[in-house]
């Protein structure tokens, strides 16, 4: 054969074995790297389930008065321990009606607190306050305090668990 | 014999050739103490991979058992507080000394022609440092690391269309549990250390291969043309072996740093554990560990408006800028001919400065733990006014304003309120809000509004 043809020939079969090699590297690193990506990013997909957690008996509630609640997260790891919990603050407004207010802040996240005697909520990261209704009365608050959905079932007092209200 | 089995590890390996020669290499005289921050950096990185490694020996990286976890290598496990203090003071100290090196390397000018991807290799180590200090910090899994991480995610979702996946990446789902720590714990002790290595290598292999730079002199300005040919001339002149003519600096310096940081862990200790991870208890003051606090208070003193811009905006124009800074690759070094970079480093450092501060004060936090005012402020009251010390109190006003030293600092102090106000005006300031205050007329009563004013009213 002619040298020159040999050498093209080579060349080719060089590029050749250059590009299946890159290409089955790119396949293999996908293979490992792609369930990897999509495990982590796993908290993206699929919505989390919601249901109504009791908190404690109607009669258990003044009307009028505001106090924070405790119940378990939707549907907590096993190995969740404490960070399981989560709070309200639950108004009980006359007989048979009830509001309840998440206790993270529109501003950051922070925990609010029921200042009962000024009747306001007042946040202790940055200064926000809100109005008993939950609207916004001072500070750096882009919205007022969002409400979790409650009702009363068998006499006991129902809230439905939700996500963290993130802007 | 010892002599012969190293001639034959040399000789398979090369090893030996290999490190006397990057000790060995000449490196500009007369580089001084400013250049031994970039290896005290790489010293606290080094301690805190060991203490590190220690810690997740006994650390239990559950969002159940962490807590307990923690408090057990810090109260029972031999030498746990000790460990744990040089991790948390190694982290503090790495952050610093980076933040040193960066800022030498910028006045130096340091980054320009070749060694434009030194500085950009730093800047990503820069990040990930800023990274490994916040995940870290979540790892002291107690209330106030889970209200971190919480704040986190509301800062992430302030950003447009990706925010709320972030927050749930964060979060690692709707809300804070289980899956939350274990998640961190991942990215601070596997895969940003993992990073940071290959990094530190492409670093120091960039180091070695452009050489340190000579100090700045003005009037000798960075030309790409001649640059590589006067820094080697001036090697084969003037140069010195690193080991040890300039690295005996490092060593001492290091040296000092690791001195510090165990002094420290063993008179100060590693910092206390906070309240159990529980996100109903509701008496938490979330607040981040020193080198976070200024940005903490940035978040708090920002204008309303820019507020989100901030959040957004801030962290990508910081990383933008580094990695756009060895765009200027050319001309003068010398930070007496660049005196806009001294004027950066110094408003970025003051900035800090000022901002951790008031970090430090947080004066707009209401003042939860106030106590009623004493007598010996109150004073004796007209009939009208007495009701309305008590009420300055119970209804919330000293939580943001303080008379005679008791009480929040969130509003004005109001002392002697009476100098500047009337007492109507002081009615239709509780009455109707301002700004930063709430308008009290639902939650108090006529009543109640005039005593309070009327006490108001004996203060000046």
């Amino acid at each position: 054969m002619d040298p020159d043809l040999q050498k093209a020939a080579l060349l080719k079969r060089r590029r050749f074995l250059g590009r299946l090699s890159m290409g089955l590297s790119a396949a293999v690193a996908a293979v490992i790297g792609l369930p990897v990506v999509g495990f982590l990013l796993s908290p993206l997909v699929g919505k989390s389930p919601r249901v109504w957690r009791a908190v404690g008996p109607v009669s258990g509630f003044r009307v009028g008065e505001t106090v924070d609640v405790h119940f378990e997260d939707a549907s907590p790891l096993p190995w969740a321990g404490v960070t399981a919990n989560t709070a309200a603050w639950l108004r009980r407004d006359d007989a048979s009606h009830f509001t309840a207010f998440t206790v993270h802040c529109t501003h950051l996240g922070c925990p609010v607190r029921w200042v009962a005697d000024a009747k306001l909520f007042l946040c202790p990261c940055h200064g926000g306050v809100y109005d008993a209704d939950g609207s916004v009365s001072a500070g750096p608050l882009p919205r007022s305090l969002p409400q979790y959905p409650v009702r009363v079932r068998h006499g006991q007092v129902e809230v439905l668990t939700s996500p963290i209200p993130i802007v | 014999m010892i002599e012969r089995f190293l001639d034959w590890l040399d000789d398979r390996s090369g090893l030996l050739t290999a490190t006397r020669q990057a000790l060995e290499h000449p490196v500009p005289p007369r580089t001084g103490w400013w250049y031994v921050f970039g290896s005290a950096t790489f010293i606290a990185f080094v301690l805190q991979v060991v203490t590190g490694i220690a810690l997740a020996t006994v650390y239990v990286p559950s969002s159940g058992q962490a807590y307990d976890s923690l408090r057990f290598i810090s109260e029972q496990a031999l030498l746990g507080r000790f460990l744990r203090g040089m991790h948390y003071f190694g982290a503090s100290a790495m952050v610093l000394l980076i933040g040193i090196h960066v800022s030498r390397t910028y006045l130096m000018a340091a980054y320009k022609f070749p060694r434009e991807l030194n500085w950009i290799t730093g800047a990503v180590l820069l990040l990930l440092t800023l990274a490994l200090a916040f995940t870290g910090q979540l790892l002291r899994w107690d209330q106030n690391a889970v209200w971190s991480v919480i704040v986190g995610a509301a800062q992430a979702g302030r950003m447009p269309v990706l925010g709320h996946g972030i927050a749930r990446f964060i979060l690692a789902g709707d809300t804070i549990g289980g899956a939350t720590l274990s998640r961190f714990f991942a990215f601070h002790v596997f895969f940003i250390p993992a990073i940071v290595f290959g990094f530190v290598g492409l670093h120091l292999a960039l180091v070695l291969k452009h050489g340190i730079s000579e100090r700045p002199r003005a009037g000798e300005p960075v030309d790409p043309a001649t640059y590589r040919e006067r820094y080697s001339k001036l090697l084969s002149h003037e140069g010195v072996p690193f080991w040890p003519d300039a690295a005996w600096r490092d060593v001492v310096f290091g040296a000092a740093v690791v001195a510090t940081i165990v002094l420290l862990a063993l008179i100060v200790g590693p910092p206390a554990l906070g309240h159990p991870p529980d996100p109903s208890i509701l008496e938490a003051y979330p607040r981040p560990d020193w080198y976070f606090l200024w940005y903490f208070a940035l978040l708090a003193l920002v204008p309303n408006n820019l507020e989100s811009a901030v959040i957004v905006l801030g962290p990508l124009v910081f990383g933008a800028f580094l990695l756009l800074v060895p765009l200027f690759n050319k001309g003068e070094r010398s930070v007496r001919r660049r005196p806009w970079a001294a004027l950066l480093v110094v408003f970025i450092w003051t900035s800090i400065g000022v901002f951790w501060f008031a970090g430090e004060r947080a004066d707009w936090s209401p003042d939860f733990s106030a106590q009623p005012l004493p007598a010996a402020v109150v004073g004796i009251l007209p009939p009208d006014a007495a009701d309305g010390a008590n009420l300055f109190h119970a209804k919330g006003c000293e939580f943001c304003h303080a008379i005679g030293g008791y009480g929040g600092k969130r509003g004005p102090e109001l002392s002697d309120v009476a100098g500047r106000m009337t007492r109507d005006q002081i009615v239709g300031r509780i009455t109707n809000g301002g700004p930063n205050m709430p308008a009290y007329a639902r939650s108090l009563t006529p009543a109640e509004v005039q005593a309070l004013a009327a006490f108001l009213a004996t203060r000046r």
